[in-house]
């Protein structure tokens, strides 16, 4: 009876607070939103390139997260905000876009071309699991380089190798060995990167949860900071790829590659700097999400935000960039408004229940028409 | 200027172009007819670089260029208008145009002078000009693709099918604007399947049967030829 009563008690408070509670949560809510928009579009605009997801983008965010972390806490530790902040975001834009283009470019991208070595691949992740636990291990209780190095290194080394041996092998027994389904290869190589990369997270970052925040940052105003950023971010992203030449490259790409091949657009390269492009943005979203706002992460959050970045992308039309901005602001404004409810232990599930709902109604997403209609 | 020796090429278990040749001079019309699934697409697209060739060489005015990716090979000056069309459906005409220069390496009034001479020549296209590709009627996107590829400045512009599902009155037209292009300097290689037009329009024809060349000859001798006539032309 009384928790009755304590829920009609707030209740009545969230009604008499109604218009300012209302706005407060409408503007965390969009804040939220936005970070899930910066991860979103990345997989969308691989989608619309590849018709490939790519489950590794959520753990490049994770990675962009921890590069902001020591940013902040170690190597501009004694600098201005401002520079904090600054630095902070560009190097896990530029770290994020190069780790985007890496995995691009040695693990998917062998896939496309040519299949009887591209078995190799997904052997080669699987086996730089071991290779990375132990050379990882070995170094971090050596080495005097930051953490964030060795997880770089360590990961760029163990795949790199792998893949260079085992390519080799599968070379030697690929007479005897049937090509398997292309699309599933890709799949399952997406999926282990995902794993190789937040494993590797675990062992470089340990599991337990990080928090920091860029020094002196007004906690009211870190809000406010991230929705602008954000915003500033994603119009950046459809102006490139509305009005510039490498965007209409991208939009080619995403609707015919051959006949964008025939227009002499280097489609790998484009497919290159899609991963960029994509992968940068999810830099951002971390370094703002965590560094800007100090939201508390660990390891994990690859797979919890980046799921809900993905799910945001195929509500709104997975292979449009508007589609994942207005599939993230409709998932950050439900989570946002859903969490100060009293449903609000199902802030998570929210998510699911809204993608369940839309895809019933419209299969290929909010702002999906045709599968020629992509970026 | 083309010259393809001897090219193979697979799809899997299909041997799709079985020791292929054949050769195009500097200022000529060539056709190349044959049934569905003959290899005609799949020759133009091994020109191109689309598909690899497992064995045999292509080159393009004596340099090799089968081992290059399609888009090093349009840079060469070799374009296509591909089978079905294949414009940007979700882009503009104009866009598609752009598009189609964007191998050249120029200054955006050349193109845009470039785009209004294809107005010139497509009036249709100037008054779809903002219009998505994708809601042109067939004989618009075929317009379009031909314009399209002609954006790049090709020295060799490779057709396939330019024919296909437009009304005769409409065939008649792409075939006198392939005439012209030709005129202009530019060499022609024509895949169709309406041979007899073809080969009124071409100097020279090949004929492709379940991926080889069976027969080559001049336009005049194919269209007086028996078994061409029964195969191909109908009689
Ligand atoms: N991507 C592909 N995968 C598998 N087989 C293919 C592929 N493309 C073409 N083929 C096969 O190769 C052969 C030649 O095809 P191609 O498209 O070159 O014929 P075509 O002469 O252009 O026919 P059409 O007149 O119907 O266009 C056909 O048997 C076809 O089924
Ligand atoms: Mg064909």
């Amino acid at each position: 009876m009384s928790h009755i009563s304590s829920v009609l008690a707030s209740l009545v408070h969230v009604l008499s607070h109604a218009p300012s509670v209302f706005w407060r949560l409408t503007l965390s809510g969009i804040e939220l939103g936005g970070v899930y928009a910066l991860i979103a579009i990345g997989y969308t605009l691989v989608y619309g390139v590849l018709q490939f997801i790519n489950f590794a983008h959520g753990d490049v965010y994770m990675v962009g997260a921890y590069i902001g972390f020591f940013s902040v806490t170690v190597w501009f530790a004694s600098s201005s905000p401002w520079i904090q902040g600054i630095c902070g975001i560009v190097l896990s834009i530029i770290g994020c876009a190069l780790l985007g283009l890496f995995i691009e470019r040695l693990a998917y991208r062998p896939l496309r071309n040519g299949l009887s070595s591209a078995d190799a691949v997904p052997w080669s992740i699987i086996s730089a699991f071991y290779v990375d636990a132990f050379l990882g291990k070995y170094l971090a209780a050596r080495s005097v380089l930051p953490a964030v190095a060795i997880y770089l290194i360590v990961f760029a080394i163990s795949f790199a190798v792998m893949l260079v041996v085992l390519k080799k092998l599968f070379r030697m027994l690929a007479p005897r060995i049937k090509p398997t389904n292309d699309r599933l290869t890709a799949l399952i190589t997406a999926i282990g990167m995902s794993l190789l990369l937040e494993n590797q997270g675990a062992a470089s970052f340990g599991v337990s949860p990080h928090i920091a925040q860029v020094k002196g940052i007004n906690q009211s105003v870190a809000p406010l900071i991230v929705l602008v950023a954000s915003v500033v971010l994603a119009a950046a992203l459809v102006f490139v790829i509305k009005a510039t030449s490498i965007g209409r490259a991208i939009r080619a790409v995403s609707q015919d590659k051959d006949a964008a091949a025939l227009m002499g657009i280097p489609t790998d390269k484009v497919v290159g700097f899609t991963f960029l492009l994509g992968a940068g943005l999810a830099g951002a979203g971390g370094f703002l999400n965590h560094m800007v706002d100090g939201v508390q992460f660990d390891t994990n959050i690859g797979i919890t935000l980046g799921l809900k970045a993905f799910i945001a992308a195929v509500l709104g039309g997975i292979g449009r960039v508007d589609g994942a901005i207005v599939g993230a602001l409709l998932m950050g404004l439900a989570e946002t408004y859903t969490g100060a409810s009293i449903f609000s232990d199902f802030k998570n599930a929210v998510a699911f229940v809204i993608l369940i709902a839309v895809l019933l109604l419209r299969p290929s997403g909010i702002l999906g028409k045709t599968a020629q209609e992509k970026v | 200027m083309l010259k393809v020796s001897n090219v193979n090429v697979y799809y899997g278990a299909i041997h799709a172009l079985v020791n292929v040749s054949l050769e195009v001079s500097e200022g000529e019309i060539v056709t190349l007819i044959g049934a569905n699934g003959a290899g005609k697409s799949s020759t133009i697209r091994s020109i191109s670089g689309l598909v690899k060739p497992a064995s045999g060489e292509i080159s393009f005015n004596g340099n090799p260029i089968h081992r290059s990716s399609a888009h090093e090979i349009v840079r060469l000056g070799i374009s296509q208008s591909p089978e079905g069309r294949r414009v940007f459906p979700a882009m503009t005409v104009h866009e598609n145009l752009k598009l189609g220069a964007y191998s050249r390496k120029c200054s955006k009034s050349e193109v845009s002078n470039d785009i209004e001479e294809m107005y010139h020549t497509f009036p249709r296209l100037k008054e779809r000009e903002k219009q998505p590709a994708g809601t042109l009627s067939g004989g618009e996107q075929q317009m379009l693709a031909i314009a399209r590829a002609l954006m790049s400045r090709p020295r060799l512009l490779m057709l396939d099918e330019p024919s296909l599902g437009l009304a005769p009155f409409l065939v008649q037209t792409i075939f006198r604007i392939i005439k012209d292009i030709n005129l202009k300097g530019v060499t022609i290689l024509l895949v169709e399947q309406n041979a007899n037009q073809a080969l009124k329009l071409a100097n020279r024809g090949y004929v492709l049967e379940t991926g080889e060349v069976i027969l080559h000859d001049s336009s005049s001798e194919l269209l007086a030829n028996d078994a061409v006539r029964k195969a191909y032309l109908g009689d």
